[in-house]
């Protein structure tokens, strides 16, 4: 069996809020193998960064995570304290985010924020922690990187601002980075730089999850991809799988629309409706009010996750298995 | 070859920032738009894309250079001659979140263009008026006096739009309209935009950095880059064949929702884009090109045809695949 970075299962969050509890994150359960670059794609308010900030510890009152393991490298991280995680954090496991502006500090030089990093897990010398950042700024190909190191954050592109997290993020070899809408905020040139980076850090060792509404960037570089809408998974496969069979009517639609974007003529095929509220969730499958094959069962109870062929699963009730 | 609507001639505009910094926003850019035709105008952030379209409709004033509306300068008149004419020239914004005054509802939204410019004889005329244009939209009648906040961000851009063609413009220009949207809300729109093009001849200015919604939607595409056009000319010749390098880098760094195009080694453009503030000498664009010489650091490249395709590079018919 292969090995696992990240095993998370059963995970659950929920925000109590006056108009009732919301669950952004509803029993979804994923895997990181080691060495490998895992997508969750989905639209906005499905749950996907929710799942990334729970996987980090991170879920802020009134959210809560109510249940579920996270397992990193076999080490259970849900009810670790505070204190521990934080060592943790850096470390073991980091993240990005989708606008490097406000995740960096905005008084700080950038070198030191990444030197910061380091020394925090590292017992080493001012001296070698500036050796190690400047290192750290020449392998995400930051060009001249004594000078970047003593610049501001504003001194510096959105793309360059985006290399300075990810080799924070990267500097203490994680097991594991979480790279929510790494690219979302970048130009297409930048973005196609940055890709290759996250590519070379899955080879130099550390395993990537990223979280993307963007079907080309997970086509691009995930080897599996889960797919989310309202709080659940309702489907996974390798990514030449799921790309070339799709079976939930979510992902058809979503790829459907995608690709007919792409051939261009006529009219663009859609997913009639919008993304359900989270505080009005149908009573069975989420989808079901905008699904162009819904049954009356499926307004009543929630369809599992069902293997449809080797390491591809679909929440559906009308998914058949492959070659039936 | 149908009537040119609008036309831009040596267009500049700088803004200052931070108190002698001089950024270049728009430096000299000619081009023409056609009645009833939809020019996608794409470019990284900061090339100048927004300005050069709020330029065209005269929310902004050129710091040289003329836009001609049907022949007339635009850009000399008062403020007193051109306000007849700022009805045929409306704008779609990108968020619709922040476009829309909260406290107003639907129905006065869409009212406001309508009584402004007193097209309809009293209230209950602007009213039904209202209700057809949220037809046209694809929006039920019935939503006529909620707010804003209780609609999603797809159904707020239809509001937006609604707005936006209430005056009954001949040229509107669509700043980023989808990219604030999911894909699935997305095509929506750009499905109405496509009809209602159509059915009110609307002259489309479609700025937005996603190639592939400027492919669907433009008939002519214009390629920005730090404030000058790198490439003109008709949407599919110039996604099947770009001439100019940006645009080959440009339309080859887009990802691909298709696995099987992973083994394609990607080109990757070099460096840092250059400051806006600080143009390279010449042809703007030599810093980051891998076909750049010394001639390019010399001279600047003035637009010339290459096959149907205006292109702005020395060696454009060389490099050609």
């Amino acid at each position: 069996m292969e090995e696992k970075t990240l095993q998370v299962k059963g995970l659950n969050v929920c925000i109590k809020t006056e108009k009732g509890t919301l669950r952004p994150v509803n029993d979804v359960s994923f895997d990181v193998p080691k060495g490998s670059i895992v997508g969750i794609v989905g639209e906005s308010g499905c749950g996907k960064s929710m799942t990334a900030r729970a996987v980090m510890g991170l879920v802020r009152s009134p959210g809560r995570i109510t249940g579920g393991s996270v397992l990193l490298d076999g080490l259970e991280l849900t009810g670790l304290p505070e204190r521990k995680l934080r060592k943790l954090r850096g470390a073991e496991l980091s993240m990005i985010f989708q606008e490097p502006m406000t995740s960096l500090d905005p008084v700080m030089q950038v070198g030191r924020q990444v030197e910061e990093t380091i020394r925090l897990h590292t017992a080493c010398s001012h001296e070698e922690a500036k050796a190690r950042t400047l290192e750290a700024f020449r392998e995400v190909e930051i060009p001249e990187a004594e000078e970047r190191y003593n610049c501001y954050p504003h001194q510096l592109s959105g793309g360059l601002r985006q290399r300075v997290l990810i080799a924070m993020a990267s500097v203490c070899r994680p097991k594991l980075l979480i790279a929510d809408e790494p690219t979302t905020a970048l130009d297409v040139t930048v973005e196609a730089q940055i890709l290759k980076l996250l590519e070379r850090l899955r080879d130099a060792g550390t395993s990537v999850l990223i979280i993307s509404h963007n079907l080309g960037v997970i086509a691009r570089v995930c080897d599996y991809v889960y797919v989310m809408y309202a709080g659940r998974i309702v489907e996974q496969a390798a990514t030449d799988v799921i790309f070339d069979r799709p079976r939930h009517p979510y992902t058809r639609g979503l790829f459907r629309s995608v690709a007919s974007l792409r051939e261009g003529r006529g009219t663009l095929d859609t997913i009639p409706g919008v993304v359900p509220n989270l505080l009005r969730l149908p009573a069975g499958c989420s989808f079901s009010l905008r699904c162009g094959f819904c049954r009356p069962d499926c307004g009543t109870c929630v369809p599992e996750l069902m293997e449809t062929g080797p390491g591809h699963k679909v929440r559906c009730f009308l998914a058949e298995k492959e070659g039936t | 070859m149908s009537d040119v609507l609008l036309e831009a001639r040596e267009l500049t505009k700088n803004f200052t920032a931070g108190g002698k910094k001089l950024i270049h926003a728009v430096s000299g850019v000619s081009l023409q738009i056609r009645e009833g035709e939809t020019l996608g105008l794409v470019g990284e952030s900061g090339c100048g894309k927004s300005t050069l379209g709020r330029l065209l409709i005269r929310t902004l004033r050129p710091d040289s250079g003329v836009v001609l509306l049907r022949g007339h300068n635009i850009s000399s008149m008062t403020e007193r001659e051109f306000r007849p004419l700022r009805k045929e020239l409306q704008l779609v914004f990108q968020d619709p979140y922040a476009s829309l005054d909260p406290r107003m509802t639907v129905r006065d939204l869409i009212a406001e263009p309508i009584e402004t410019w007193h097209l309809c004889r009293n209230r209950e005329a602007v009213t039904s008026r209202v209700g057809e244009l949220l037809h046209a939209v694809g929006l039920p009648e019935e939503l006529l006096y909620r707010y804003p906040h209780q609609f999603s961000g797809g159904q707020r851009q239809r509001i937006g739009i609604a707005r936006a063609v209430a005056a009954e413009p001949s040229f509107i220009v669509c700043d980023e309209p989808v990219s604030a949207l999911d894909v699935s809300v997305q095509n929506q729109i750009l499905n109405l935009l496509k009809e209602l093009k159509g059915s009110r001849n609307l002259t489309i200015l479609f700025i937005s950095h996603d190639l592939s919604v400027v492919r669907y939607l433009s008939e002519r595409v214009c390629v920005m880059f730090l404030g000058k056009i790198c490439e003109i000319g008709p949407t599919e010749e110039v996604y099947r064949h770009p001439r100019h390098p940006y645009t080959r880098f440009l339309l080859d760094a887009v990802p691909v929702p298709d696995p099987g195009e992973r083994g394609k080694e990607i080109k990757l453009l070099k460096g840092e884009p250059p400051s806006p503030a600080d143009p390279p000498s010449g042809c703007r664009f030599r810093t980051r090109c891998p076909f750049a010489t010394e001639q390019c650091a010399l001279e600047e490249p003035s637009l010339r045809d290459i096959g149907g395709v205006f292109a702005a590079c020395h060696h454009a018919a060389a490099s050609i695949c």
